[in-house]
């Protein structure tokens, strides 16, 4: 049993958490950071910067996951490459698309065709990150969007009459209220986020749920030294253990953000605590 | 040896020749033993491992292997991500017209029925098949009702749970699972299907194809395939 769980095949599914971890810690703050530019842009008194912003927030989260995984990251990675193709190659004879194929010089590949493994691996993780940022960088925009809307106007109207310009509004006045109307919303996001993670073998990045189904198939005493049934129930248990766990934690440190976030704030929360003290 | 010397030299050249060379990359599913599956130390193994590493060592290209989502292989040639599909893929018009096949490395084979018990109607109950595949194409012109899922092994998990009343399948990946389940069994006719399976190319790597296609021919030439074909028995051999 104990060398069964120790394979190399198993291992993979060991770096695989790993690699889920790493993808959500990077993930978050990208698409915080998505959203916050977002909910800016859509916030703008410049006509075409508001409609940019609008834009990304409606069409973004208008198209199913799925089907923005499997076109957009193929055109993302096609746009890479076209640039590359026209610094590098820049008397190339032939046509980049050629009816069904996409055809660039291989000095544009991205990554080279002849690097190692890990390279692609680590192109594909990028991918994958830049296109979870974008999709959920547009319902953070979303949230934050409502959530400057929610910050009382009284506290505005106050900062303007102490003379702070409206950018100095929106930096010491706006955005630190605003989180708190945020956050709820955003931990919603969060939640969702740390399930999506089995659309990535779409892109190539094999995460644990891949893993516990390749490892729970049935394994025939042909193919394999260790053969079993269908055990599929087994490690997607575990993966139920994991992502409650994942849950449990998150809710914790979600309680915590907010709390401090309701400190001294104007509302509900913020009231109790300060006649709790 | 003499000799033993002067083909070392030769192997070591050609080796040399092909670290030189642009890497190929072939993608495949890993999860269709025997054609192709992981293996306990994680890397890609079966039939289809030893023979397109095989396949490469002749026609002196050096290649890396990589696993890809059976609904996106082809998406994924087209756009450049590896450079060739052996994967068990049948060749067919619908997908000829994507992509471009070598010749075929296994003759037109049957397909088959796998299910509980003896008398499923085949062409008027439930039957399972993976997405994207000759054999879902076929149950849904069968008149029976087509239930599609994404691996092979939901498909027997289907019709182990009584989801599916069948599964349409290669018959070389379902006999060693009807092998050691006495529980499911073929049933109905075979199913011819398919024009045998070949390696998928973009259209536009006509010189890939031919290296692959030389290297094929030199194989079945030498009765190497064949020999390969009976190892893990995935399909008849050639005459």
């Amino acid at each position: 049993m104990a060398c069964y769980l120790t394979t190399a095949k198993h291992a993979n599914l060991y770096v695989a958490v790993g690699t889920v971890l790493l993808l959500l810690a990077l993930t978050a703050p990208a698409a915080l950071a998505f959203g916050f530019g977002g909910a800016m842009a859509a916030r703008s008194r410049i006509a075409p910067v508001a409609w940019a912003g609008k834009g990304y927030i409606a069409v973004v989260r208008g198209v199913p996951d799925i089907a923005f995984f499997l076109f957009f990251v193929i055109a993302l990675d096609q746009i890479f490459e076209v640039i590359r193709h026209k610094i590098k190659c820049p008397d190339w004879p032939d046509e980049i698309w050629q009816g069904n194929d996409f055809v660039v010089c291989q000095a544009a590949k991205l990554p080279l065709g002849n690097s190692p493994q890990w390279v692609h691996d680590a192109y594909g993780f990028f991918i994958a990150v830049l296109t979870f940022a974008i999709v959920f960088g547009a319902f953070a925009a979303n949230v934050l969007y409502g959530a400057m809307r929610a910050v009382p106007r009284a506290q505005i109207e106050t900062a303007e009459a102490y003379g702070m310009s409206r950018r100095q509004c929106f930096w010491r006045i706006l955005v630190p209220q605003m989180w708190v109307y945020a956050l709820p919303g955003l931990s919603n996001l969060w939640m969702v986020l740390t399930k999506a993670t089995p659309l990535l073998f779409l892109l190539g990045v094999e995460d644990i749920v891949y893993w516990a189904r390749e490892l729970g198939g049935t394994a025939l005493p042909r193919f394999t030294d260790y053969p079993h049934g269908d055990w599929r129930m087994w490690y997607f248990l575990a993966l139920l253990v994991f992502y409650l766990g994942l849950t449990k934690v998150s809710e914790v440190v979600l309680e915590r953000v907010m709390q401090r976030l309701s400190h001294g704030q104007a509302t509900t929360g913020g009231e109790a605590q300060r006649r709790a003290t | 040896m003499k000799k033993l010397l002067i083909s070392t030299a030769a192997v070591a050249m050609m080796a040399g020749m092909a670290m030189a060379q642009d890497v190929v990359r072939l993608g495949t599913e890993g999860a269709y033993p025997p054609w192709n599956f992981i293996n306990d130390a994680g890397q890609v193994d079966g039939f289809e491992r030893e023979l397109g590493d095989e396949l490469c060592k002749r026609a002196g290209l050096n290649c890396t292997w990589v696993t890809t989502d059976w609904d996106s292989i082809i998406p994924n040639l087209v756009s450049g991500n590896y450079d060739a599909i052996i994967a068990g893929m049948s060749i067919t018009d619908e997908r000829d017209q994507v992509i471009d096949f070598t010749q075929n490395y296994t003759p037109p084979d049957p397909s088959a029925y796998l299910g509980m018990s003896a008398d499923v109607d085949v062409t008027g109950g439930v039957v399972a098949a993976q997405t994207g595949t000759i054999q879902a194409g076929y149950v849904a012109e069968s008149g029976a009702t087509l239930l599609e899922f994404a691996t092979p092994e939901e498909t027997i998990a289907a019709v182990r749970n009584g989801e599916a009343d069948a599964v349409l399948a290669d018959k070389s990946y379902l006999a060693p699972i009807a092998q050691e389940d006495p529980d499911l069994m073929f049933v109905g006719e075979d199913v011819p299907l398919g024009g045998g399976v070949g390696i998928g190319v973009r259209e536009s790597d006509a010189g890939l194809r031919a290296k692959f296609d030389a290297a094929i021919q030199s194989m079945k030439d030498d009765g190497s395939l064949n020999a390969l074909i009976e190892k893990w028995d995935v399909s008849s051999t050639f005459e």
